[in-house]
């Protein structure tokens, strides 16, 4: 695997200076790779990883099992990536199991994300039925947790 | 009147650490970015500290055989065969102990003689002498050098070597150097061995933790078994320094020696420990390696930069330590690790504290996170320039 990947998976937050400084390139390079496995795919973009539970205009998310009809020659493709336009779906997969996509929906209020499911997503030629689960709490987020108090760093500074 | 009176002689007259001293500078200041830490910067992986408090609420709180728990023995076994291609039987060539600590200072007690020369490679770790010394042995130092990356050298044994040696301490991969010896290396230690009956001791805490080249247990050599201890434990692959927990393996006459020693003054390891150790050991491997890549790009970050720096730096093939030479300053290796900490706050432990070897180097520890490597090494680069430009 690519060491910038490596690196990036490590997590760490580090600045594009500081990845240049560990791989030991110029950082225009650290750059010029990034923009490359943008290209390739590999790297799909960055989002923050936000916890928005504490805020009064917070977001309310929704994971809907949605059950859907294959298409000749096309299989789920076509339309999952239907579903996966809507600027409400957060993230969309195929799964195996008792279902075959697993949706995740942000909206503003419960009644956004309810009215989505009902006009746009139900209605769709090929979806068979969604069943909706509301989150109601967080506890991990992306490998980050919630309330678990960080613990101090208490190591001793010297040690044989 | 002056109760040193009722201390034993050969512990007044034993020096004082040189890593305490430089702690307790350290631990008055604010803001340091210590690279004298060492152990590993990762919390013991989640699920063998689940492991253990799952121990605590199924009721594991009473003594278990001296030995250690049958299953962790089974473990270590399994472990060690897989890994060092070595079998000990974990009936009665295994020990658990409190820490690889405790079965250095057990298997001293139990195999020397007031008197007996025991021979050790330094720079090396802060016990080894002070333990020949608490059981009244003759410490025999053999030198390790740059020049060879810090490895051991039967030439060098040889040399440092006394009629009547009768012990040998190795630590491969070594800690403060992160020296550690190749396959032919070994070869002719493991033949020098053999040839002078010396029994081993062999220290192979940072054996998980080479990078490059792999590593070779000595007791796996021809005629090495029934003369080597093989030490080992969980602080440095596992992150479980805390947890005071490693094992001895040995032929069955060696370990029911260490075990004589051990049933009276430890009794057993916590059985806590040993639960997460079982844990570690069936299911930490993925973590451990996960571990171990994350230390080789700090490595290889670290041991440039000192090298860009203009200190010296070997590239060390096992441990979590970098070992610059710091002769370049012109300044002794106390009095630079001093001044930097004065001048810049970063902690670095001089090499003197690890033995006469250690003259010129000073040790870091580069298993913390990339921004404090990051800063730690631009602020040496300031302090480096600042002294050249003094001179």
């Amino acid at each position: 695997m690519n060491p910038l990947i490596k690196l990036l998976l490590e997590g760490g937050g580090l600045s594009t200076a500081q990845m240049a400084q560990v791989l030991n390139l110029s950082e225009a390079e650290v750059n010029r790779q990034l923009d490359q496995l943008k290209k390739d795919r590999l790297l799909l973009g960055w989002r923050p990883v936000l916890n928005l539970a504490e805020e009064e205009a917070g977001v309310v998310r929704a994971v809907i099992e949605v059950r859907i009809t294959p298409e000749r020659g096309g299989g789920f493709n076509r339309l999952a990536e239907r579903i996966s336009r809507f600027d409400e779906v957060e993230s969309c997969y195929l799964m195996s199991g008792g279902y075959d996509l697993l949706v995740f929906v942000n909206g503003s209020s419960l009644q956004k994300v309810a009215g989505f499911v009902s006009e746009k997503l139900s209605t769709l030629e090929g979806v068979l039925s969604t069943a909706t689960h509301f989150l109601l709490r967080t506890y991990k987020e992306q490998g980050f947790l919630l309330d678990v108090k960080v613990a101090e760093n208490d190591r001793l500074k010297i040690t044989p | 009147m002056d109760p040193t009176r009722f201390v034993a002689r050969h512990v007044v007259n034993l020096p004082r650490s040189g890593i305490r001293d430089f702690f307790e500078v350290v631990s008055k200041m604010q803001d340091v970015i210590s690279l004298g830490i060492g152990e590993p910067d990762f919390d013991t992986p989640w699920h063998i500290r689940e492991a253990a408090i799952y121990a605590l609420e199924k009721g594991k709180t009473h003594y278990t055989s001296n030995l250690g728990l049958i299953e962790l023995r089974r473990a270590i076994n399994r472990y060690v065969e897989k890994n060092f291609g070595i079998s000990y039987r974990p009936e009665e060539e295994i020990l658990v102990t409190v820490g690889v600590s405790e079965a250095l200072d057990i298997a001293f007690r139990a195999l020397v003689n007031p008197g007996d020369k025991v021979m050790f490679h330094q720079p090396c770790y802060v016990s080894y002498h002070p333990s020949i010394t608490l059981t009244h042995g003759e410490a025999v130092p053999v030198p390790t050098y740059a020049k060879d990356n810090f490895a051991l050298t039967a030439e060098a044994l040889a040399a440092a070597w006394q009629p009547d040696s009768k012990l040998l301490m190795l630590n491969l991969p070594c800690n403060p150097t992160g020296g550690t010896c190749d396959q032919r290396q070994i070869e002719a230690i493991a033949k020098f061995c053999v040839e002078k009956d010396l029994v081993v001791l062999s220290d192979e805490i940072y054996s998980e933790l080479t990078y490059e080249g792999g590593h070779t247990s000595i007791a796996r050599l021809p005629g090495m078994k029934e003369r080597t201890v093989f030490l080992h434990g969980f602080s440095k692959a596992f992150a479980m320094t805390g947890w005071r927990i490693g094992y001895a393996c040995g032929p069955a006459t060696l370990i029911e020696a260490m075990m004589k020693v051990h049933q009276y003054s430890m009794m057993c390891a916590s059985i806590i420990s040993q639960e997460a150790a079982i844990e570690a050991l069936l299911r930490g491997e993925d973590g451990m390696k996960a571990m171990r890549e994350q230390y080789q790009r700090r490595r290889d970050f670290i041991v440039r930069r000192f090298n860009e720096i203009g200190l010296k730096c070997h590239l060390p093939r096992g441990s979590f330590y970098a070992f610059p030479c710091v002769e370049k300053t012109g300044l002794k290796e106390t009095d630079f690790a001093m001044g930097l900490l004065q001048a810049e706050h970063v902690a670095m432990v001089p090499g003197t504290a690890f033995g006469a070897n250690g003259t010129g180097f000073c040790r870091a520890c580069f298993a913390t996170g990339y921004d404090q490597l990051i800063e730690a090494a631009d602020r040496i680069e300031r302090h480096v320039q600042k002294l050249a430009a003094k001179r």
